[in-house]
């Protein structure tokens, strides 16, 4: 499997991180603008009535015989009724002088224009303080009445505190949605994303074609990139194809000309030790080319496992045309190879690679069996689609069965056989590939028997 | 019973003793009968304008839980006991008193603390430090005697027609409240003044006839029983019923038009030396008054428990009681008041 | 048999005509596309061998040609390569069998026949000595005019004979035709399928003589 990623933090998750504390920011600026103006209407409800307290006051004064006469409504002091049972206190300055009420009562070191409201400290309390001021004109007198009326503000903060507690749960009902909408927004971000993933994963080993579905434009500079990655792939892949190649044909051609020099030779030559050593020389070019086959097509097979090509195939028209192709090279050994096909066996696979697995099997026991024998290769279809190949050889060593189709692993009887160990891992990991087994056994004749199953 | 209550009339040699006190008297609990002169125990003092008889059954009661506790009680006139306690805010535990609005003025200053758990409808109580334990109207009281052949008035308006039909009877037999002195007579007539201009009507034709002005209920109930008075306006129902012998000399009419209906009131004053106790006090008079199974335990009229609010002629605790507790304005109240009264 | 050689590796291909000629065929050697394509078009050959890698381009674009103007002469592509893709991309393209490099010129042979027995039609030589004929593609065989079945081993003792009358096989060069290089048998086992012969040409005037010590020799006469 292609090793994963380094993974550092989540772009999806980043994303629900930084809404959902721009939400709590949000809530929490809300809660506090919402508090604060609420802070400022209560305080400006318990103004309006002191100050009407306070003018009710105010129009009672009269100067009479240059005596002040204030006699104010009982409303004045009834109207600062409250539900907290708030303290109310007052005073009544005459010019300076005090005339009646609360004598200790903050006043305003600015007797001459007294602000309208101020927040005080009296007797250990916060109190809101309201004062007025009024001249009354008398005969030969001019004299100026300042009226204060204070009251705690306990019912005040009561209100707030409820107005805090609704404020509050509608600022976390509020944040609760934009969590639950970030979630949202954060997944609808993302989707592009995904669907590129999914159309990249989807994609089949040899399918190294750029992207072409539009994409947000800031996914574009990522899929070009990737465009980049897989033209230079592709590029580097079929050059290193064609290095194989070359490779294979610059060593396989001289190969092939000394063998048929060297059978062309053994032909021509009588003396028995010069013929030995010029089969040894064909064994040891088929040994040497054999070998290096294998190898390769057991790296492409390793390859191909990873990427699997899934298709529609009949493992019976499969197993028919390999039988075909290798009929010529059983006739020299005068083996017959017999097919049995109850019927089509459908299968999804990857038809390169079950080729060359079943090509190993039936290479393998043609190696191994004698002249003039019969191989049975079946296919059958249940209880899952698998391929048998039995010959009439010896079989396999039974100490050795568990090991044979470990990579490499060479029969004890397959001295001077060409190298067939590879075969058998070969054929192993396609089965292994397609989620199958292979199984060795010995036929009740002594023959081996191999089963393919997918 | 295991208690024994002492009832003992104490001269205390201490500067209290200056005070003019109408009665001082100390309860003890049973453990501390023996031990006069036991200085150390649990005291509780209570500055009161309710006569001593009506809270005794109270006291009582509140004692024979607590053997180790003494009470002294101590009675002034309402507007007396503004003036004491002001001067010395610390010897008292507990203050009560039928003047609402100096009982509501005290507990406004800060002079009382509050007891948080105490449940009591939120018009009988303010700030949770100022409780309201009784209901109590304002009546005219009537001598039998001198209504013999004629209706008895129901309202004021009916008073002054009968007081107009017969000055000679009622001329120099008429008694209220010198509101100068008494403040439970300066409430009841400032709500009155307030209520209705009959009031005012009222006081100038008694002001013709001329009207004597007491400092209590309980003196003026003793002068209509021996025939000095005809009739007494805005005198306490409660003390005239309680007292039996006068019971069947007169008639207490509650004025139908409106019955000025006050509410005695106590507060545990903030800097009270027993805090927990003088509570427990409080607690214990809510309890008595709303329980009221044994009518011989609570002789003052419990509050009014069928209303979830009083009834409109019943004083509201709140701010607007400081209103006539003005010096400007009570300095106006008097002066008309008394160019009414006094010829 | 006429076969047309596509080889650009000149030593291959020498080695590859000296091999064949051997064996009595006829074989004419192209080094590249165009002189394939030339001599494929003037010479009525029986096969053409096809390696894939040419100097003048990919061995798939001459068996696209050839097919393209439907030439029937079966191809059997020389590989270098052993990626089984491009095995069946081959076969794919019209080749009729591939081979891949080195080989076993047995096999090729076998292969060859095999090529040209699928392709009916194609000319067949027929091979005749005293009273016995024989087709060494189709692998019959009469005897006296009536026809014998011979497995594949004993035909291709019969034509190794057949090719060469009169003249002496050793023991040990015979076994080198019959057997593959990795079967490991005694000069010995080629008796067995002398005498299956001897008893298949009973009653003709063909004779497997055995010189002692020397080898066998077909008689005729």
């Amino acid at each position: 499997m292609a090793e994963p990623g380094q993974v550092q933090g989540s772009l999806r998750n980043r994303l629900a991180v930084t809404l959902i504390g721009g939400a709590a920011l949000l809530a929490l600026l809300l809660f506090f603008v919402v508090r604060s103006y609420a802070a400022q209407i209560a305080q400006q409800g318990q103004d309006s009535i002191l100050t009407a307290s306070v003018s009710s006051i105010l129009d009672a004064a009269v100067l009479r015989d240059d005596q002040v006469e204030i006699d104010f409504p009982y409303a004045a002091f009834s109207m600062l009724t409250t539900p907290a049972d708030d303290q109310v206190f007052y005073a009544i300055y005459r010019d300076g002088e005090l005339l009646s009420g609360y004598a200790d009562l903050p006043q305003q070191a600015d007797r001459a224009a007294p602000k309208q409201f101020q927040t005080a400290q009296y007797d250990g309390k916060t109190v809101r303080i309201s004062t007025a001021a009024r001249t009354l004109l008398g005969a030969d007198v001019r004299t100026r009445i300042t009226v204060s009326v204070a009251q705690t503000q306990d019912a005040l903060s009561e209100t707030l505190n409820q107005i805090s507690t609704n404020v509050a749960s509608f600022g976390f009902g509020f944040f609760m949605l934009a969590v639950l909408l970030s979630f949202w927004v954060s997944s609808v971000t993302i989707a592009p994303l995904k669907r590129l993933t999914t159309s990249v994963t989807r994609r089949g080993p040899q399918d190294l074609r750029p992207l072409t579905k539009p994409v947000p434009s800031e996914m574009l500079p990522l899929v070009n990139s990737l465009n980049t990655l897989m033209r230079r792939l592709n590029q580097s892949l079929s050059q290193s194809e064609d290095f194989i190649a070359e490779a294979a044909h610059r060593v396989r051609t001289p190969l092939a000309t000394v063998r048929s020099y060297a059978e062309t030779t053994l032909q021509r030559v009588d003396k028995e030790e010069n013929r030995q050593a010029l089969r040894s020389m064909v064994r040891a070019i088929d040994e040497s080319s054999r070998a290096a086959g294998q190898l390769l097509d057991h790296a492409m097979i390793t390859f191909r496992a990873d990427h699997l090509e899934h298709e529609d195939l009949d493992l019976g028209d499969l197993v028919q045309e390999l039988v075909q192709r290798l009929t010529p090279v059983a006739e020299m050994k005068d083996i017959d190879l017999v097919l049995q096909i109850d019927r089509p066996v459908r299968l999804i696979g990857d038809a390169i690679l079950l080729q060359n697995a079943i090509r190993n099997l039936i290479d393998n026991a043609l190696k191994y069996s004698p002249s003039e024998s019969v191989i049975e290769i079946s296919v059958t279809a249940s209880p899952h689609p698998q391929v048998a190949v039995r010959d009439q050889g010896a079989g396999f060593p039974s100490d050795e069965i568990a090991d044979l189709a470990q990579r490499f692993s060479r029969g004890n009887n397959a001295r001077g056989t060409i190298g067939s160990g590879l075969g058998l891992t070969i054929a192993q990991d396609v089965a292994a590939a397609h989620g199958g087994s292979l199984t060795l056994s010995n036929t009740a004749g002594g023959g081996a028997c191999v089963i393919f199953s997918v | 019973m295991r208690y024994i209550f002492c009832l003992i009339l104490a001269l205390w040699p201490l500067a209290l003793s200056a005070q003019n006190w109408e009665d001082r008297q100390i309860f003890r609990g049973a453990a501390l009968h023996d031990t006069a002169a036991n200085t150390d125990a649990v005291q509780l003092r209570i500055l009161s304008s309710t006569d001593t008889a009506f809270f005794i059954p109270i006291i009582r009661r509140f004692l024979a839980d607590r053997p180790s506790v003494s009470i002294e009680y101590l009675v002034a006139g309402s507007a007396q006991i503004d003036h004491i306690f002001r001067q010395a805010p610390a010897q008292y535990d507990l203050v009560i008193s039928s003047a609402m609005d100096l009982q509501f003025k005290l507990t406004n200053d800060g002079y009382a603390q509050p007891i948080e758990d105490l449940v009591t409808p939120d018009w009988a109580q303010w700030r949770q430090s100022l409780f309201a334990f009784t209901s109590e109207p304002a009546a005219i009281v009537i001598r039998r005697a001198d209504f013999d052949g004629h209706p008895i008035p129901q309202t004021r308006q009916e008073l002054i027609e009968a007081m107009r039909a017969r000055p000679e009877v009622f001329r120099n037999r008429l008694g209220t409240y010198d509101i100068r002195r008494s403040g439970l007579g300066y409430l009841f007539a400032t709500q009155d003044a307030r209520a209705s201009e009959t009031y005012w009507r009222l006081t100038e034709v008694m002001g013709n006839l001329g009207t004597r002005l007491y400092c209590c209920s309980g003196d003026m109930i003793t002068d209509l029983a021996n025939g000095k008075l005809a009739v007494a306006y805005n005198v306490l129902g409660s003390y005239a019923l309680a007292r039996s012998e006068t019971a069947s000399a007169l008639t207490v009419v509650l004025a139908a038009d409106f019955p000025t209906t006050m509410m005695r009131t106590g507060f545990v004053t903030a800097s009270a030396p027993q805090p927990e106790l003088a509570k427990e006090f409080i607690r214990h008079l809510i309890r008595v008054q709303t329980q009221a199974v044994d009518p011989e335990s609570f002789l003052l009229p419990p509050l009014i428990q069928s209303q979830i609010t009083p009834a409109q002629s019943t004083i509201a605790l709140g701010p607007a009681l400081m209103t006539y507790l003005d010096r400007l304005k009570r300095r106006m109240f008097l002066k008309e008041w008394t160019r009414a009264i006094i010829r | 048999m006429k076969f047309l050689l596509v080889e650009d590796n000149p030593d291959l291909a020498a080695a590859v005509c000296v091999r064949l000629q051997l064996d009595g065929h006829t074989i004419d050697h192209a080094g590249t596309i165009s002189d394939a394509i030339a001599f494929s078009e003037i010479g009525d050959y029986d096969l053409i061998l096809l390696d894939i890698m040419l100097p003048d381009g990919d061995g798939r674009s001459f068996l696209k040609q050839h097919r393209d103007q439907k030439r029937d002469t079966p191809v059997i592509v020389l590989t270098a390569r052993s990626q089984v893709s491009d095995r069946i991309s081959m076969l794919d393209l019209g080749a009729d069998d591939y081979v891949t490099k080195p080989f076993d010129h047995e096999e090729l042979q076998a292969r060859c026949r095999a090529v040209l027995r699928r392709k009916a039609g194609a000319a067949q030589t027929v091979l005749q000595l005293a009273d016995v004929t024989f087709n060494p593609v189709a692998g019959h065989v009469t005897v006296c005019g009536k026809a014998v079945s011979l497995r594949n081993r004993e035909l291709r003792l019969l034509e190794l004979l057949f090719n060469a009358p009169g003249q002496i096989f050793p023991k040990q060069k015979l076994v080198d035709r019959l057997f593959s290089y990795d079967e490991d048998v005694s000069a010995n086992a080629i008796e067995v399928y002398i005498a299956r012969l001897r008893k298949h040409l009973e009653g003709s005037a063909l004779k497997i003589t055995t010189l002692r010590g020397l080898g066998y020799r077909l008689d005729h006469g």
